[in-house]
């Protein structure tokens, strides 16, 4: 197994499944003759040439339509929004058209597109650029959501979204694609889409976190194990299909569950998987369910306020203190 | 009706009068810039419209020696086809067959009908929700289009997607889409498809002119332009975006002149003729196959109903509505088949009795086809079936 950052696993899967599929193409802002805003399609137009990596014009709601219509008549685009905050002036195609096509025709019509990019906080970018919007897209039937936080599961989930015959919103981190990681060797590694991942095992507490959250749980975790409460941690990595069974056997067993995410808590993820650890686990529940979420403000640019809107480890061994009634 | 006839340029609306804005003034006063640009429009508007009338009769008879007669009844068929069509799917929706929104098509037959025969089958095409017609003159079955206005099983949405979503992958026709202006981005990316397996199939994309006002409307035929893929923007100018005029919504209410701002060829069509709407079509679907380049049309086109069933029309005269009737594009075509040889009496009864029989067909169809089973509810959402709620 090699150790490579998330950058390069993502870069791979989109290589390996461009040379496995004629159909499959990127297209989006500076992924071409600029190898990606972040460097993610590194290479990628090299390799495949101006017709398979497209650099499109700053028409945000344009080319992802384009990208819908594409996937409509057979093909199967990448999309990348440089970052997902730009993905607000293409959701009428995301949402009111991708995500429906398929229904509203009775089934005649696929679309099997990947939606890709940063989502999230980044470093100081402020309000307009640090958004996660990960309950939006959850929101609706006819889409699927995918947020990996490892370089492995970055590239085996990549992978499997763009040979999804369904449209996926793929959330990346900018703060996390520097991030290395251990990624099986061989083209065919797939993660499916669905699956939670136990990121560590434990039987006090089950902390679940995605994307950001997940490398900050791991820490409050072992800091947690040395003050004697054993923490479970589990990643969702696929928020629709939401595997809600493998958190609610977590939570059989431990009877505890603090939710970590960057998102707000005002109708977000850690609220729905709340809502449904209380129908299927309640009885097991010896705390109430604890959320710990992005502030809910504006993201604001001074260091010290951005951090203090974000979730950290310090804060997430609190709630885990919290809810074992420890303080 | 005398104010009409000084102002050909500016339907009637309901604001009209001393509260007229002054750029409005100054077009009725045959004032404003660009008017002598804006000629060819004016000719068809519906002042200068009893003399024009002859005139275009004329070139449409020189327009039917060029195409051959079963074309020519085929088209006149669906013309009629789509009109008996949406007569009974108006009587259908007051006796609450149909429910929810009902676009009809009647006045712009020529429209679909014209556009659609230039086309080869394995092209693509895309509309707006006013779709009945489309679907129609492309070939689908009365029977699957009225079941699916009645939310039926039998329906070609399967009863999912209703009147303004109808679809079919056989006849490459990518719907019925119900956001003014969402499918002009799609059909961009259709053609952008059909240019990267390297094709020669055509794009037809439909939508009204209120849809041009749209940002994807600008964006699609920018990326269009710039990448020359092989799409026909057709905008069915009926000049009124539900109750609002042209000419209250558009600061250059001329929308073939749009193209000019992205190098795009385009041009001016008359929509109650049919074989000018055919002609236009074919040459630029020529452009878009040869040279894989894309092309806006503008087809001037009335609609004879309210914008949907659920529209009293306020804003608009019935003396409007009756000037352009007598330009009605069936009429129109029908007189010039029979000048011309094409069809006598007898043959035009025979069309409307085949028609009737199909459209009285499709009402039974409907009536018999069973609602959607329950479970159909939670099915096509995704390619493998997911637990609700996950």
């Amino acid at each position: 197994m090699a150790v490579i950052t998330m950058r390069e696993a993502l870069n791979q899967a989109m290589r390996e499944e461009m040379r496995r599929d004629e159909g499959v193409f990127l297209m989006g802002e500076e992924v071409a003759a600029y190898q990606g805003a972040y460097k993610v399609s590194k290479g990628l137009l090299e390799e495949f040439g101006d017709r398979r990596v497209v650099d499109s014009p700053i028409t945000e709601l344009g080319f992802a339509g384009l990208g819908v219509g594409a996937a409509m008549a057979g093909l199967r685009p990448i999309i990348e929004f440089m970052t997902f905050n730009f993905s607000i002036l293409a959701t009428d195609q995301i949402v009111n058209h991708a995500a429906k096509m398929r229904y509203m025709s009775g089934g005649q019509f696929k679309v099997p597109i990947v939606f890709r990019g940063p989502n999230g906080s980044a470093f100081q970018v402020s309000s307009q650029h640090s958004q996660a919007l990960e309950s939006w897209y959850a929101h609706f039937p006819g889409l699927k959501v995918v947020m990996p936080s490892t370089p492995a599961d970055a590239k085996g989930l990549l992978k499997s979204a763009i040979r999804d015959d369904d449209p996926v919103i793929f959330l990346e981190q900018e703060r996390m694609y520097g991030l290395k990681g251990e990624v099986p060797d061989g083209e065919d590694f797939l993660v499916p889409l669905g699956q939670a991942d136990v990121k560590r095992e434990g039987k006090d507490c089950t902390v679940v976190a995605r994307s950001m959250t997940v490398p900050l749980a791991l820490k409050a975790a072992e800091e947690l194990e040395k003050q004697g409460v054993s923490v479970e941690v589990i990643d969702p990595r696929t928020i629709r299909p939401l595997d809600i069974e493998t958190i609610v056997n977590s939570v059989k067993k431990t009877n505890r569950l603090v939710v970590a995410e960057e998102s707000h808590a005002f109708c977000g993820v850690a609220a729905e998987i709340s809502a449904q650890v209380m129908e299927h686990a309640f009885d097991y529940l010896d705390a109430p369910v604890k959320r710990l979420s992005g502030a809910d403000a504006p993201m604001p640019y001074a260091k010290n306020l951005e951090r203090l809107a974000l979730p950290d480890v310090e804060r997430i061994v609190k709630a885990v203190r919290e809810v074992a009634y420890l303080e | 009706m005398s104010e009409l006839k000084v102002t050909p340029m500016r339907p009637r609306t309901q604001t009209e009068g001393a509260s007229a804005g002054a750029g409005v003034a100054e077009e009725r006063d045959g004032q404003g810039r660009g008017e002598q640009a804006r000629d060819e429009r004016d000719r068809i508007d519906p002042a200068g419209l009893r003399e024009e009338h002859e005139r275009r009769q004329q070139e449409q008879q020189k327009h039917i020696e060029g195409v051959d007669r079963e074309t020519l009844l085929r088209m006149l068929y669906q013309m009629v086809l789509i009109r008996r069509f949406e007569e009974k799917a108006a009587e259908a929706y007051t006796l609450g067959k149909i429910g929810g929104f009902c676009h009809l098509y009647i006045g712009q037959e020529a429209v679909a009908v014209g556009a659609l025969s230039a086309l080869r089958p394995d092209d693509y095409v895309l509309t707006s929700y006013r779709d009945h017609g489309h679907a129609l003159a492309l070939g689908m079955s009365a029977d699957e289009v009225m079941a699916e206005l009645f939310g039926r099983a039998g329906g070609c949405s399967a009863g999912k997607g209703g009147s303004m979503h109808l679809f079919d992958t056989d006849k490459h026709f990518l719907g019925g889409h119900g956001i003014v202006g969402g499918q002009i981005p799609l059909a961009t990316g259709v053609a952008f498809a059909t240019k990267y397996k390297g094709t020669d199939q055509a794009t037809l994309c439909f939508f009204g002119e209120a849809a041009v006002n749209q940002g994807a409307f600008h964006e699609s035929l920018n990326m269009a332009q710039l990448w020359k893929l092989p799409c026909v923007y057709i905008c069915e100018n009926n000049q009124y975006g539900m109750g609002t005029s042209l000419k209250r919504a558009m600061s250059i209410s001329d929308v073939s002149q749009k193209a000019v701002g992205y190098g795009m060829e385009s041009e001016f069509v008359d929509g109650m003729d049919v074989l000018a709407v055919r002609a236009a079509t074919a040459r630029a679907v020529e452009r878009a196959r040869k040279d894989s380049l894309p092309s806006l049309i503008e087809i001037r086109t009335y609609r004879f109903m309210g914008h949907s069933m659920s529209d009293p029309g306020h804003y608009r005269t019935r003396a409007e509505i009756e000037q352009y009737q007598e330009r009605d594009p069936i009429k129109v075509f029908g007189d010039n088949l029979r000048e011309k040889g094409v069809l006598d009496d007898e043959g035009l009864k025979a069309v409307e009795a085949r028609v009737r029989e199909e459209v009285e067909r499709s009402v039974k169809f409907a009536d018999a086809s069973p609602e959607p089973a329950p479970e159909e509810l939670f099915t096509d959402i995704y390619a493998s079936p997911i637990k609700p709620g996950r």
